[in-house]
């Protein structure tokens, strides 16, 4: 077996999630210059409330497993819409014009209050993912690819270019942007500013909650604290890529992604067999220090001072 | 249509307008009207207010007192992204161009609130005809564009609108001499297009030459209001703006 390729394929398929998570951040930084902390946990509601749905249906209904899928995710992306909507309103709103370090205190806030709820909702324990989709795989040069990382990928591209597609070539992208860039002008040229922002925190919940299904089907299980990391990630690749680009949070998903997936492969090597694959996490944040030291604007994101 | 004619219409009535910052009073109860077909400009020093009664005007800014009205709609209180459907459009202090955008897409961001394609589309022309350095750059990043280029593409951007007022912020300012009389020249050329304009300038001279009436601003206050020639000859006023 070809541990590099293995490896590399691994690495885009968990990067390709972390790309979609990340865009959520990028999004509403590059709008408000405020780091959703809470974004992570939209992402864990997510996919909570398709397993809900996935976890009734099962057993009750005879449909093809991607089909009760397709259910669960139905209904947690409108469900995580709702959410963003009312995180901004209710959190961020209020603070639009206080000093900076409130309204991300207020995000660490809104976060903790999530995982809290959730805890009480769907308690303490892992939630299991029925096993319900095609666990076929396929060999490609020595390296093993499931149905799974396969749709993973593919959808996940999708999303993105379907976002890039609706940020540079329909009338609200360029509002969006207009918007990001100098918001008073874009008010100016009659664009109302509160609902782009509105609809920035409604199209990020939508794309997590996606994520967040995603992330609950690959490794088979979620968690009441499982957006804390996965957010961690993403906000990591956010950073990587530079905070407020779109194609900065997607290249930086998706290397963070590889990054940690070869790390987890060859740790055990370089380190002698002191250390195995469960220092995987360990690799993030080595990356985002390294970043935050070497090239805090990231790798594609731009001057500071440019915003008008 | 001919200026007597024009007089008859009062579009733009503010009164007893005032801005505060905090505990600062940028303006203070002033009263200005702009009528139909006029171009009107607004002198004063750094810091007299002009910018803040502009933006007060546009809901930049929020009236801290006073009153608005527009064509007989009262504006007070109503945010930038209403203001701009009744007519008003701001080229604001600085241009203000979406520097990541490229030209074509700032005019088009100029035209956001219009749903008339075709119309859109000759509008977008006409702006090309009028600024043929704006054409040849379309396609360029707006923070490409030199000084000059960026106010011609504020003001284009403005004029997709199509306000029936253009309110314009010092767009002389930091530009080459050359450059000043072509923006001036615009600003008449506009005017004669029917378009009612109230121009803020340091550039007092110029101002006055292109204006039909005139306000003088002192620390948030209007202190004179006359004729543009009036006011040109004017002892005080040449001797506090036309450096005599
Ligand atoms: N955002 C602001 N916050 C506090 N004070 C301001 C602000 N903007 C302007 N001012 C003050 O208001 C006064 C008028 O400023 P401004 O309207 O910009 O004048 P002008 O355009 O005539 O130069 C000045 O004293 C200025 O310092
Ligand atoms: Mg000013």
């Amino acid at each position: 077996m070809d541990i590099f390729l293995q490896q590399l394929i691994n690495g885009l398929v968990l990067g390709s999630v972390y790309a979609l998570v990340a865009l959520g951040y990028t999004m509403v930084y590059g709008i408000l210059e405020l780091i959703n902390f809470a974004h992570g946990e939209v992402t864990m509601i997510g996919a909570m409330v398709a397993l809900s749905v996935i976890g009734a249906l099962v057993g009750h209904v005879a449909l093809p497993g991607v089909v009760i899928v397709a259910m669960g995710v139905l209904v947690a992306v409108p469900v995580c819409m709702l959410l963003g909507f009312t995180i901004e309103r209710v959190a961020y709103r209020p603070l639009r014009h206080a000093p900076r370090l409130a309204p991300l205190i207020t995000a660490i806030g809104v976060s903790i209050l999530l995982q809290n709820l959730a805890m009480i909702i769907w308690g303490r324990e892992y939630v299991k993912f029925p096993p319900i989709l095609s666990s076929a795989t396929h060999q490609v040069a020595g390296a093993t690819i499931s149905d799974l990382q396969i749709f993973i990928l593919v959808l996940s591209l999708l999303i993105m270019a379907g976002l890039v597609a609706l940020v540079q070539k329909t009338k609200l992208g360029r509002a969006m942007r207009a918007t990001a860039q100098a918001p008073q002008v874009a008010a100016l040229m009659g664009v109302n500013v509160n609902s782009v922002i509105s609809l920035t925190f409604i199209i990020g919940s939508a794309i997590a909650a996606i994520a967040g299904v995603m992330v609950a089907a690959y490794y088979g299980l979620a968690h009441y604290y499982m957006g804390f990391m996965l957010g961690l990630k993403a906000f990591t690749a956010a950073v990587l890529g530079g905070i407020g680009n779109l194609a900065g949070a997607m290249l930086g998903g998706l290397l963070l992604g590889v990054i940690e997936s070869l790390g987890a492969g060859y740790i055990g090597d370089i380190t002698g067999g002191f250390m195995g694959s469960n220092y995987q996490d360990v690799f993030a944040f080595f990356v985002l220090i390294l970043v935050l030291v070497l090239r805090p604007s990231g790798l594609l994101g731009e001057q500071v001072g440019e915003r008008a | 249509m001919d200026l007597s004619e024009a007089l008859l219409a009062s579009l733009l009535e503010a009164r007893k307008l005032c801005v505060a910052y905090g505990g600062v009073k940028a303006v203070k109860r002033v009263d200005l009207d702009v009528n139909a077909g006029e171009l009107v400009c607004l002198i004063g020093a750094n810091g007299a207010g002009k910018t803040s009664l502009l933006k007060s005007l546009c809901g930049m800014v929020p009236a801290s007192g006073g009153t608005v009205h527009f064509r007989g709609a009262s504006l007070t209180h109503k945010p930038s992204h209403e203001i701009v459907r009744h007519g008003i459009a701001l080229v604001p202090e600085g241009r203000g161009v979406f520097s990541r955008m490229t030209v074509k897409e700032n005019l088009e961001m100029g035209a956001h609130i219009r749903h008339d394609r075709a119309a859109i589309a000759s509008d977008l022309d006409s702006v090309f005809t009028r600024f043929p350095r704006l054409k040849e750059r379309a396609a360029q990043k707006a923070g490409t564009l030199s000084g000059g280029e960026q106010q011609m593409l504020a003001i284009g951007r403005a004029l997709m609108s199509r306000p029936q007022l253009l309110l314009l912020d010092e767009p002389s300012m930091g530009l080459a001499p050359l450059m000043v009389q072509k923006i001036f020249e615009t600003i008449r050329e506009i005017s004669q297009q029917g378009v009612t304009i109230l121009l803020v300038e340091q550039n007092a001279k110029l101002a006055l030459e292109v204006s039909h009436r005139g306000y003088v601003m002192e620390s948030g206050e209007v202190t004179l209001a006359d004729e543009a020639r009036a006011l040109a000859s004017n002892p005080e006023v040449r001797r506090a703006y036309l450096g005599e």
